[in-house]
């Protein structure tokens, strides 16, 4: 039962897709651009960050990536512009501006 | 070898659970399926199965557990009637479209209102476009050989599909009867180990159940969905015949009975067959030609061989027990009839309702509907349509 998800886009047959559409990989959800359903979007201060990476802690998506107790900036990508980052953030270096 | 008991129909599905020992059951007590969860939690409390009984809040959640242990590679199950399977209703559209062989004990009785606790085919009905291959049963007999039969039918790789084994409320589930039990062993080889070859709880071989699906996909599952269900159609034929073999006792997508030269054809799914056989019986002692189609499997609907099966036939009797509230008929009223057409078997019908929330159908009753019909077609006497038995009027 085993399919290549890779293999598998909108012109594939019925008969070819997977049962129940089930997704036989694991991850696939990054492949989902759930930022596009952004209406505020988060914007950094970068002078105003200490961080104390509790934004990249609370984010429900994990957008604020973390590499060598680092925050890099926003995945813009993934994040849906929730503001829990801003409202967290404890130096407001993190604003929500209108729009995408 | 087979032994002989009596049991009332819930305590053959109980025990019929018992044997086959599935993984996981998910219940939450509702009049008449309560007796099953109990039943299966003494079994379990006693060391005769070690199923993991949850006890939920809700149907939903009921349903909801099902679907998750089954999705996580269990073989599952739960039983529940009437507003326990309303309130189903979302989970249970959900089982089908993840293609999820689990199984419902369902037991069958009035959806409200007005409120009432007694036999009618509603809630079954109710549910019968959620995907689910639906199975019903005439008596306790029956209730106990389907619910054994049906995960063989469900995890069939060219199902995969959730299915309903139905029998009467109170008429059926309460009532002892003499019953014919398989050896446990015999039961344990028939309905075999569950295997799935996808499953959540799988380390290394990650999967996603149930995905958001886009417009260009959504389609295209739904038609696969449909594809299964009437595959279904010749697996349940093919297990049954495994069936017989074991046990002797034979199964169809329906039965016939009386039906070789019958000339009045009555249609009608559940206990009130046993009632009508009767009639058929002292009907056919004063020649008259009448016969007894019984539906088992309403889903998939077979649609072109009980157009077959009716070809010879003056006239049908279609008995609904329940209502359908589309201002014509019933749900047999409407599948019957649309299936004579598109076969091309042209014979008079009437639907008739009976049974509503328990109301008692006599073998006089039935005798007085094939007189009908036959009164119909011979002095072309008129038959009002979706006809009420037994109403006070």
């Amino acid at each position: 039962m085993r399919t290549d998800v890779n293999k598998i886009n909108e012109n594939t047959p019925h008969q070819d897709l997977t049962e129940g559409l089930m997704i036989f990989a694991g991850g696939t959800s990054k492949d989902f651009l759930t930022g596009e359903w952004r209406t505020k979007t988060p914007i950094v201060h970068e002078d105003l960050c200490r961080q104390c990476l509790i934004c990249a802690q609370v984010c429900p998506d994990s957008c604020i990536p973390v590499k060598n107790s680092k925050r890099l900036n926003v995945d813009y990508n993934h994040c849906k512009g929730c503001g829990i980052c801003a409202h967290s953030c404890p130096f407001e270096a993190i604003e929500m501006k209108e729009g995408r | 070898m087979a032994r002989r008991d009596r049991m009332s129909g819930n305590e053959a599905v109980s025990y019929a659970i018992c044997q086959i020992n599935p993984d996981v059951m998910p219940a939450f007590p509702i009049t008449p399926s309560t007796e099953i969860p109990q039943m299966v939690s003494n079994y379990i409390a006693n060391g005769q199965m070690d199923t993991e009984f949850i006890p939920v809040e809700s149907e939903h959640s009921s349903m909801s557990a099902a679907i998750g242990a089954e999705a996580a590679g269990c073989r599952s199950l739960t039983a529940t009637s009437s507003a326990g399977l309303a309130l189903m209703w979302e989970e249970l559209l959900l089982a089908a479209s993840n293609r999820m062989p689990l199984a419902l004990a369902l037991v069958n009785r009035t959806l409200s209102g007005p409120i009432n606790i007694n036999c009618d085919h509603s809630d079954g009905m109710g549910a019968r476009d959620t995907g689910w291959i639906q199975i019903y049963a005439e008596n306790n007999q029956e209730a106990y050989d389907n619910f054994i039969q049906a995960y063989p039918i469900a995890e069939d790789a060219r199902v995969h599909l959730p299915i309903m084994i139905c029998q009467d409320g109170f008429i059926t589930s309460h009532a002892v009867e003499n019953i014919e039990l398989l050896e446990t062993e015999d039961v344990k080889n028939f309905v075999g180990e569950y295997e799935p070859e996808e499953f959540l709880l799988n380390p290394g071989k990650p999967i996603a159940v149930g995905p958001y699906s886009v417009v260009s996909y959504a389609m295209e599952a739904k038609k696969n969905q449909e594809d299964a269900l009437e595959a279904s159609k010749e697996v349940i034929l093919e297990v049954a015949k495994k069936f017989e073999a074991m046990s002797g006792r034979s199964y169809g997508l329906f039965e016939e009975y009386r039906m070789e030269d019958a000339e009045y054809a009555m249609v009608i799914i559940g206990s009130a067959a046993g009632t009508a056989k009767e009639a058929v019986d002292l009907l056919r002692e004063q020649g008259k030609k009448v016969g007894l189609l019984k539906i088992r499997v309403f889903r998939p609907f077979p649609e072109k061989e009980i157009a077959n099966a009716l070809s010879g036939c003056k006239a049908v009797a279609i008995m609904d027990r329940c209502e359908s509230y589309n201002g014509n008929c019933g749900p047999l009223g409407m599948e019957i009839p649309a299936g004579l057409y598109r076969n091309k078997v042209f014979l008079e019908s009437v639907n008739y309702i009976y049974g509503l929330s328990g109301r008692d159908f006599t073998v006089e009753d039935a005798k007085g509907v094939f007189l009908e019909i036959e009164d119909m077609v011979v002095n072309g006497t008129e038959v009002k349509q979706h006809r009420y038995i037994g109403l006070r009027k």
